[in-house]
């Protein structure tokens, strides 16, 4: 049960940094955060106490293992963060180079 | 059945090829995307008589379990949404051949825009909720770098802005579709869904439903979460705008919720009676939001949230009549409002100006352009004998047959209010006098006047759609809806 609340506070260290801060490389570190977060919910959900790597093989007997598919997810949605990431830099870099600033209130050419 | 991958590779293989040469050959990508794009339309209508024959047709990788494979699956509902993507994007595609002249790069929008009807096809297929979401991201990263095509500074701060709020939704989605893999262990849609039925409706799944509404209602921006649609749609380039207004936000927003509310979850009472309010609330503040605007496109795009309002309050009656009005103002308002934006575009291109109070009596000069927008918004607000008032008439009668006499009046009168902004609209832009400084604006090059005139001319037809012959197309997705 601790490590779901210690997770949980995890999640929501992410979000108040992603709705509280002004600096944009400080609000994708927020969001990369909460994703971590959930990967790393996913990754509970399939653990087993003392299972074991869910590999294959003749000789071992099938008995105590800990759920593949969450795994192979957390894999594909690890790849999807790092491109979410890569796209929210890159549009932080050109918003400096036209802004000259990372401060959200002072971006705000787009009337609400 | 192996017709189902291709609407997934097609788009894919030809956002590829178009990365890889589209620097060296200039004019690969417009001929590659418009073959892509009508191939596709041909595809999704030749399955039209298989799926009206079998029904559901499942397609699985093979040597995988079925429980844990991703698979996908074409039904009505599924169908069509294909078609009315595929309809749709071709058209744009059309259109940007000569609208994109004005970019540099245009093979960065061609491969985009491929690998977001890759999304959007994958979305609308996938049978199960991972490849869902993965479909979905793919659809909405593109969404984000098309946004911020232009790289203006307004580009750029409207797409972080999206892109942020994007992929939060993408979280809690995926927060949801774990804690619901927690619940039933299997991923597969109608496994889950067997797998649910069995089980009590405790608090869990109230609070996945509660994550998907949020999650897809940021995708598809009902009322509460719609900051970031105005500045997203408006500032995407033109054929952008269509894409994101017409198919993106209903197949990740409204079709996807619908799915996952309806066909895996089941539903409770509550989800309808929350579907209808929220219905109310988008279609009430798109429209009154709307009318105050001097910018077009900002214009349509809060007539967008109004519009997908209307989709969602049908869902929300849940009769299989307003089931039915809702999908086919679904596939209006993706036919009207893509030429709305196709419009703004070509007055864009013209006059380089978007400023309803610039502009005045294009009427004489743009002539096409004025005449198809007349259509386009006599459509969108309900004028007979257009598609939209077929559609609007079926969800309000519905909505009086169940009962909800005050809803129904109410979206009645949004549909006023719709006809008074596009009165504005035209009386600003098209009608009146000429001023002096656009005397030597010419009328928008061929190819854009082409899909111009093949989108006014479906937005005419499409109540056609409700006869006997055509009939099973619609009533075959509305099934799926209002099954249970």
């Amino acid at each position: 049960m601790t490590i779901y609340l210690l997770c949980f506070i995890l999640f929501s260290v992410g979000l108040y940094c992603l709705l509280r801060k002004r600096n944009i490389i400080k609000i994708i570190i927020g969001l990369a955060i909460i994703e971590y977060a959930v990967n790393l919910f996913i990754i509970l959900i399939g653990y087993r106490m003392h299972g074991r790597a869910p590999i294959f093989a003749r000789d071992q007997l099938i008995s105590n293992m800990v759920d593949p598919l969450p795994q192979a997810m957390v894999l594909t949605t690890i790849v999807i963060g790092l491109a979410l990431t890569a796209i929210l830099v890159s549009l932080a870099i050109r918003i400096y180079e036209k802004y000259g600033t990372f401060d959200i209130t002072k971006i705000r050419r787009l009337k609400g | 059945m192996r017709l189902i991958p291709l609407f997934i590779i097609i788009p894919l293989a030809s956002a590829f090829l178009i990365a890889l040469l589209g620097r060296r050959i200039k004019s690969l990508g417009d001929w590659l995307v418009n073959l892509t794009a009508l191939s596709l339309l041909v595809f999704s209508l030749l399955s039209l008589k298989l799926v009206a024959v079998s029904k559901i047709i499942l397609f699985q990788a093979q040597g995988v379990l079925p429980t844990l494979g991703n698979c996908f699956i074409l039904d009505g509902l599924s169908l069509f949404m294909l078609v009315t993507v595929s309809l749709v994007s071709l058209m744009i595609l059309i259109y940007s051949v000569s609208y994109m002249q004005r970019y540099s790069d245009k093979w960065i929008f061609h491969s985009l825009f491929m690998l977001m009807l890759a999304g959007i096809n994958g979305v609308v297929l996938s049978g199960d909720l991972f490849t869902l979401y993965v479909f979905l991201e793919l659809a909405s990263f593109s969404a984000y770098a098309l946004v911020a095509f232009g790289a203006q500074p307004e580009d750029l701060e409207a797409s972080f802005k999206y892109a942020i709020m994007g992929g939060l939704a993408s979280i809690f989605i995926l927060l949801g579709i774990a804690l619901l893999y927690s619940y039933t262990s299997t991923l597969n849609m109608a496994d889950m869904s067997l797998a649910l039925a069995d089980k009590p409706a405790g608090i869990l799944l109230k609070f996945v439903a509660v994550l998907f509404l949020v999650g897809f209602g940021l995708k598809s921006a009902i009322v509460p979460f719609h900051a970031w649609l105005p500045d997203a749609h408006s500032s995407a380039p033109s054929p952008v705008s269509a894409a994101l207004s017409g198919l993106l936000i209903k197949a990740l927003g409204v079709y996807a919720l619908a799915r996952v509310l309806f066909n895996v979850m089941g539903v409770y009472p509550q989800a309808y009676f929350i579907f209808l309010v929220l219905g109310i609330i988008s279609m009430a503040t798109g429209a009154v939001l709307a009318i105050a605007q001097d910018d077009i496109k900002r214009m349509f795009a809060y007539s967008s949230i109004s519009q997908a309002g209307y989709i969602l309050f049908a869902f929300g009656i849940g009769t299989p009549l307003a089931v039915l009005g809702g999908l086919l103002h679904l596939f209006n308002h993706a036919v009207f409002k893509s030429l709305l934006f196709l419009n703004a575009g070509a007055i864009e291109y013209s006059t380089g100006t978007r400023s309803l109070k610039r502009l005045g009596g294009l009427n004489s000069k743009l002539p096409i352009t004025g005449s198809t927008a007349l259509i386009g918004a006599m459509g969108i607000s309900g004028i007979p004998p257009f598609g939209g008032f077929w559609s609007k008439l079926l969800i309000i009668l519905a909505a009086a047959q169940a009962g909800y006499f005050i809803f129904a009046a109410v979206a009645a009168l949004v549909s006023i209010i719709t006809l008074v902004y596009y009165l504005k609209f035209q009386n600003f832009a098209f009608f009146g006098q000429l001023e002096p400084i656009w005397s030597k604006v010419k009328e928008v090059p061929f190819f854009m006047r082409f899909s111009l005139i093949i989108l006014a001319v479906i937005c005419l037809i499409s109540g056609l759609l409700l006869l006997p012959a055509f009939a099973p197309f619609l009533q075959d997705a509305a099934n799926i809806l209002v099954m249970r």
